[in-house]
């Protein structure tokens, strides 16, 4: 699994209307992303093309910050 | 596993037909215009064909199978199957096949039947017209698929009105010795049956005058009767995000062949977010991946062969290609297929 910093520079590049270099890993997720059904969408296809991970709705909800997303996708990936 | 060839199948002939009636989704009053565009792009539906009330999805069949005779000069008297693959038939009872018999002339020594299924039904139904071909007994078939879904979306639900679109296709099939395997790979999941369904209307929830016309909000932006279409978008993402690049990956290391050697993977146009995912994880590149979603929307079981001949009549009529179809959906239910076409007759989209 990649680090925490090209995970964050990835996740940028996904969301066109970001601007980059605003997130770290304490970066509370809720205050820079809308869950509305196509960013989570956008999120989980993201997830899936590039670690082989399928997460849900629940678990973008349920992370506070993007370290515990991070941790979440990781475990997933070395699970796999 | 439900993974397998049958051989000395050949396709002759593919046409689809839409309904004139073009909508946009730029003028979906439901969705401000900023979430129209950023919709547009990422589900990559910009319109989407209607029928009208009373047009159903036999009567787009009906059409492109009229044409497909002409074209390839085919007598009716001469088909001896007719199997109809759609979700939107006509009526409760009888099955919609034998109606699409009699008005296309086909004679009695003809099988009819109609199996129901949505998003995987074209290479389902591929399957049991080659199965029921394949020994020689019946030299020629028309495999007629399609769906008008818009009837059973709700203009206030906003997950499945600016979805879906309507399409008819016909497919000529004929039995000749040697012609190349087509190689299978179907699976199922019905533990997900809810995830795409019209709740009423059949025997388990029978249509009620109390229940099944109620509005109901479900969430923000969904707004829906009983007879609606009801989709659970995540998890049909995730359903295909899981499952479709292993099936395709299994299939064709039975078949023995390589994603480098298929010249187009002809996808069901779910929703271009999904179809691109599955495409990047298997690395295929996009000149090789077509698309009609853009044009006609989601078009449940008509959207692969319509997809062929929107985006590759000129090219399957004149060339040898080899193609991977996959259809995965309402079911849950997918499958993929390989197979070879070569001079395949193919019209231009028919509108009517």
């Amino acid at each position: 699994m990649i680090t925490i910093e090209e995970f964050i520079t990835r996740v940028e590049g996904e969301f066109e209307d970001m601007e980059t270099g605003n997130l770290n890993p304490e970066s509370v997720i809720r205050e820079h992303f809308t869950w509305d059904s196509i960013n989570a969408l956008i999120f989980i296809a993201h997830v899936n093309v590039e670690y082989d991970v399928v997460i849900s709705a629940d678990d973008l909800i349920n992370s506070e910050k993007l370290q515990d997303l991070y941790n979440l996708v990781s475990s997933k990936a070395n699970a796999a | 596993m439900a993974i397998f060839s049958i051989p000395d199948i050949r396709i002759a002939g593919i046409a689809a037909s839409v309904p004139k009636k073009e909508v946009s989704n730029r003028d979906y009053e439901l969705l401000s215009e900023k979430e129209q565009a950023t919709f547009i792009k990422t589900v990559g539906v910009e319109k989407r064909r209607v029928a009208d009330p009373g047009m159903a999805t036999s009567d787009l069949c009906f059409e492109a199978a009229e044409s497909l005779l002409a074209g390839l000069e085919w007598n009716a008297e001469d088909i001896e199957l007719l199997i109809f693959v759609s979700q939107s038939r006509d009526y409760l009872i009888p099955a919609t096949a034998g109606i699409l018999q009699d008005r296309l002339g086909l004679p009695k020594s003809c099988v009819a039947l109609d199996i129901s299924l949505g998003c995987s039904g074209y290479v389902y139904g591929l399957s049991v017209m080659g199965r029921m071909m394949t020994g020689g007994a019946i030299k020629k078939g028309l495999f007629l698929v399609g769906d008008v879904s818009t009837q059973n979306t709700s203009y206030k639900d906003k997950s499945t009105y600016p979805l879906f679109g309507d399409a008819g296709t016909a497919t000529a099939l004929e039995f000749k010795p040697g012609a190349p395997d087509m190689s299978f790979n179907l699976q199922t999941d019905g533990a997900g049956y809810e995830a795409i369904i019209i709740p009423d209307g059949g025997i388990r929830n029978f249509a009620s005058k109390e229940h099944s016309f109620e509005y109901k909000e479900i969430s923000e932006g969904i707004v829906r009767n009983s007879f609606h279409i009801a989709l659970d978008g995540m998890e049909v993402f995730n359903f295909s995000l899981r499952e479709v690049a292993p099936n395709i990956r299994a299939l064709l290391e039975y078949a023995g062949i390589s994603l480098d050697d298929i010249d187009y993977f002809v996808m069901h146009q779910a929703n271009k977010l999904m179809n691109e995912s599955i495409r990047k994880k298997l690395k295929i590149e996009a000149e090789k991946y077509p698309y009609s979603i853009g044009e006609y929307g989601n078009t449940s079981s008509a959207s692969i062969p319509l997809t062929i001949a929107h985006t590759l009549a000129g090219e399957i009529a004149g060339k040898k290609l080899q193609f991977l179809f996959s259809g995965f959906g309402v079911g849950l239910s997918w499958g993929s297929v390989v197979l070879k076409t070569d001079k395949v007759f193919c019209p231009e989209v028919i509108e009517i």
